[in-house]
């Protein structure tokens, strides 16, 4: 494993002690955890892809020679600021609930005239590549970092996706006849020495969302909450859900909902 | 042509803070992907301007990590000087960003 290590002409890490770490830890072996990555995250490798996103976002790009800047993220057109924290919601122009990621892949279609087929091809990160659309929710993600989560509940489709997501949460199958609350459905449960956060609880439904999109200093890779919760179907042993489908926005609009009302970090560092 | 870096400058009395982060696989050259080494890709020199005036150049090697995070501070800063950053790997590619000395909060 290779982390971002910081070396420095003048070691400027040792001067500050580190703010308390997160209230949420109890054990102590977290606790070491959540040091690491406060440490981490004040220069945090994601701040690359959200640089790239940005420049991404603003340039004309695609078959269409077209920038983003028309993209509606929910808050009307071209809005970036606070738009990822209010989402999955509801399009109209679409008629389905769309999280951040499948809403930039909508734009990148229908503006700048990409192929939903080439964007879904290889759509998470490896260590040599990070697609497009992974860079600009990490840019989006960004402009919302300190506000808190308020993924809307007002209109019916935005209730039924979450019932949907509920169900899929609840859902047992496949060869280990598991669903995603058999580790994430109670408390007090663990993997190794890895805490499982009870998504049901709102207090504990923000560890679903905070610190994605993340950096994963395992291979020095950016990766979205739509490669994290297409991984939980792999790790399930379930088919691969598609991307950007539907299925993978009722997920996170169950966890995100669950979670509304606290704050979101802004993107994470992951180990 | 090589992703850009996000350079922080923060001015704290009369030293700025500067912290780079560069975007760089920085292959080690022993790294295997499938039975081929990946070849060495690494950043070898790091220089940094303040107002165009050199104020270090660095030779690092390919032990330092992927997307690296470079800190040091420069003495005789003031708010609105320019802190530039170039970087010039094995390849012979090359990146150069600048940013402005922001006052501390």
């Amino acid at each position: 494993m290779r982390h971002a290590l910081v070396l420095g002409v003048v070691a400027a890490m040792a001067a500050a002690p580190w703010p308390h770490a997160l209230a949420q830890t109890e054990d102590p072996v977290s606790a070491e955890f959540d040091k690491f990555r406060e440490v981490l995250e004040k220069d945090n490798p994601a701040e690359l892809w959200e640089v790239k996103g940005e420049q991404l976002w603003r340039t004309p790009g695609g078959p269409k020679k077209a920038s983003l800047e028309k993209c509606d993220l929910g808050l009307g057109p071209g809005v970036v600021k606070g738009a990822y924290a209010q989402m999955p919601r509801y399009f109209a122009d679409v008629d389905r609930v769309m999280d951040a990621e499948a809403r930039i892949v909508h734009c990148m279609i229908t503006l700048q005239g990409f192929t939903y087929a080439e964007l879904a091809k290889a759509p998470f990160s490896s260590a040599t590549r990070t697609p497009d659309p992974v860079s600009i929710v990490t840019y989006v993600a960004a402009q919302s970092a300190g506000m808190k989560f308020a993924a809307p509940q007002g209109h019916p489709k935005e209730k039924a996706t979450y019932a949907a997501g509920k169900e899929i949460f609840f859902y047992r199958a496949g060869t280990f006849d598991f669903s995603c609350a058999s580790c994430h459905g109670v408390d007090d449960k663990r993997i190794r020495t890895q805490p499982l956060p009870n998504f049901t609880k709102p207090e504990q439904a923000i560890r679903a969302v905070l610190g994605w999109p993340g950096y994963r200093m395992t291979g020095g890779v950016m990766h979205s909450l739509q490669w994290r919760l297409t991984d939980c179907f792999r790790q399930q042993r379930f088919p691969k859900p598609d991307y950007t489908s539907e299925t993978l926005s009722a997920l996170m609009t169950y966890v995100t909902v669950n979670a509304n009302g606290q704050v979101y970090k802004g993107p994470g560092i992951k180990r | 042509m090589a992703d850009p870096m996000k350079i922080r400058a923060t001015l704290q009395g009369d030293v700025a803070d500067v912290r780079v982060l560069m975007a760089h696989p920085m292959e080690t050259g022993q790294r295997k992907q499938g039975d081929k080494l990946v070849p060495l890709h690494f950043i070898q020199t790091i220089s940094a301007q303040l107002n165009g005036r050199t104020v270090f150049n660095a030779d690092i090697s390919q032990a330092i990590s992927r997307n690296p995070v470079f800190a040091f501070k420069v003495k005789g800063a003031k708010a609105g000087d320019k802190i530039s950053v170039t970087w010039t790997d094995n390849k012979g590619e090359k990146r150069s960003d600048e940013t402005e000395v922001r006052a501390g909060s």
